[in-house]
């Protein structure tokens, strides 16, 4: 027991001294094989799992702080086998473990996106968690944006006044047959790295942590989300509405303020 | 002996360096004492030292006022050696358009002047928000010429619709902040003596401008600028002049009324920004410098401010 803490410790040690040199320039050194260890302790992921899972990424992040990432399957879930969980991971973020989305074995194909804030050179990777514990992998590199585009918000201002409004947007759907939505949540996603003129003070990250999309109170995603995530997160997705009824999605940011919107199918 | 002759070769080189590039540093006269450097339609990088915007300069009776400091240290040395080149009179004031690097990394040349920093209410803000990754990204794409480049808070702040003037003798600058346009923190700089404004980067001519605020913003300003009575403009990239700008204005309305129609039709069908970036505005790219650089980018920000309409 005592040596799986000092491994932890270990690790998160070098984790630290690989942050702040992410933090100062483009790594050299791949962090990824530090991240696994990390991440997933010893556990034997699959890569290149391109028979289970595709990721689409822009090869440059046009905004560094919207970059979209979808991520699709390609065998449809079923209830003895599925895809539990979709790990997003940002290797040369500050923080690195972006996203995880926990999945429904109900949803059939998988075909999900988001956005995140890419700041510099990066693998950007999607772990899919089996039902039986088994891992895969999927990869893209994203160069970073040239310019001056930054990862900070373009209308602080207005982000904070729209604060907790959500959209649910769907085309209108057709009982049994797959139909796309999108949620998203109006929210500055604030990564601790802002500055408030008024008191001269850092703004304490304050952000989106889990977004809950229930269709008929029956689960369908649920994404617990970190920093990483844009400004205004979004999640797209696909499913099928086997009867008529409600789609919702709850919002719960590190504040705990809950926000919530419903739609009938 | 072969060392020696190497850091020999290194000092004659980096001498020819810096002697070449500061002869051909030249500033423009634009009117009676106002003066900028056209920057290049480039990409920031070492060799052309970030100086890609226009960066220049107003000369009163008693003051000078530069209008942004220039892409890099090392430019802001080069764009003060202009200025003493023109005048004894003392740097009292360093105006930034707005946040962008290629505007005010150049503000530390000035220090030594104890200028008054001004920019937008909102520019502090900006500036803290940005300049670790600005450090870290413009350090790398910079090289040498990064070195000595701080980011400095201004002293005085400019807030919306309540316009400062400013006198340099003789000569009132009015000194407009906006709601968000290109960046949250747009400024732009009138020299009533002249009718000779600075948008900073309100408008851009010939390079595509790139957006990083507000679509809607920035084209109700750019109409307010368009019935503006004004004898000379200058841009925050492009010709300086007295007549293209309405042109510029026309142009850059033109080409953001396009991708805000096309992205408008793609959110509601539902789209992605994948496929808003693929199909949106191809027809613009002959029209723009720079376009395949920024184009797509564009297009992201637009997407997910015209998407809460």
């Amino acid at each position: 027991m005592s040596s799986r803490i000092f491994n932890i410790i270990i690790i998160s040690l070098t984790l630290m001294s690989f942050g702040l040199n992410a933090y100062a320039v483009t790594p050299k050194e791949p962090l990824w094989p530090t991240l696994k260890i990390a991440y997933f302790g010893d556990k034997t992921i699959r890569e290149e799992a391109n028979d289970l899972l595709i990721i689409e990424a822009p090869k440059r992040a046009e905004d560094a702080a919207i970059v979209p990432i979808t991520v699709k399957s390609l065998v449809a879930q079923s209830s003895d086998k599925y895809i539990k969980n979709i790990h997003i991971i940002v290797d040369n973020n500050p923080e690195p473990y972006s996203a995880n989305f926990h999945l429904s074995p109900e949803l059939g194909l998988i075909d999900i996106s988001t956005r995140m804030r890419v700041d510099q050179y990066t693998f950007v990777r999607a772990v899919a968690e089996m039902n039986d514990g088994s891992l895969h992998m999927v990869s893209r590199f994203v160069k970073a944006s040239g310019g001056c585009s930054a990862p900070a918000g373009k209308d602080a201002a207005a982000a904070l006044a729209r604060l907790g409004k959500m959209q649910i947007r769907m085309r209108k759907p057709t009982v049994g047959q797959p139909v796309q939505a999108q949620v998203i949540i109006s929210h500055p996603n604030y990564n601790g790295l802002q500055f408030d003129q008024a008191s001269r003070l850092y703004i304490a990250a304050h952000y989106v942590k889990n977004i809950n999309i229930t269709y008929n109170d029956e689960p369908l995603i649920s994404v617990d989300t970190g920093i990483s995530v844009s400004e205004d997160p979004s999640i797209r997705f696909t499913f099928t509405p086997t009867e008529e009824g409600t789609l919702k999605a709850d919002a719960k940011d590190s504040s705990d303020q809950i926000f919530s919107k419903q739609k009938d199918v | 002996m072969n060392i020696l002759s190497n850091v020999f070769g290194l000092f004659i080189l980096l001498f020819l360096m810096t002697s070449y590039a500061d002869e051909n540093y030249s500033v423009s006269k634009v009117t009676t004492g106002i003066f900028y450097h056209q920057g290049v339609h480039e990409d920031p990088s070492e060799q052309n030292m970030g100086a890609i915007a226009n960066v220049g300069f107003i000369i009163g009776e008693n003051c000078v006022a530069v209008i942004d400091a220039g892409g890099s240290y090392l430019e802001g040395t080069y764009l003060r050696r202009a200025i003493k080149k023109q005048t004894d009179l003392p740097i009292c004031y360093v105006i930034n358009s707005h946040v962008h690097p290629d505007h005010l990394l150049g503000n530390a040349a000035f220090k030594e002047d104890s200028p008054q920093f001004i920019g937008h209410q909102r520019l502090p803000a900006a500036i803290v928000a940005r300049q670790d990754f600005f450090a870290r990204t413009f350090k790398e794409t910079l090289g040498e010429a990064y070195t000595g480049s701080e980011f400095i808070i201004p002293t005085v702040t400019v807030p919306i619709d309540q316009p400062l003037t400013i006198d340099l003798g003789n000569r009132i600058l009015t000194l407009t902040a906006y709601s968000t346009s290109h960046t949250d923190n747009d400024l732009t700089i009138l020299d009533n003596t002249t009718k000779t404004l600075w948008t900073g980067d309100l408008l851009f001519m010939g390079r595509i401008p790139a957006l990083d605020g507000s679509i809607n913003g920035w084209l109700k300003t750019m109409q307010q600028l368009q019935s503006m009575d004004l004898e000379f403009v200058i841009p925050g990239h492009g010709d300086a002049g007295c007549t293209q700008w309405q042109q510029g204005l026309l142009d850059q309305i033109r080409y953001f009324t396009v991708l805000r129609k096309g992205i408008r039709e793609v959110i509601n069908n539902m789209g992605t920004i994948d496929q808003a970036t693929q199909d949106i505005g191809l027809e613009e790219a002959n029209n723009w410098e720079l376009f395949q650089q920024y184009h797509r980018r564009n297009i992201t920000a637009s997407f997910v401010e015209l998407e809460w309409e």
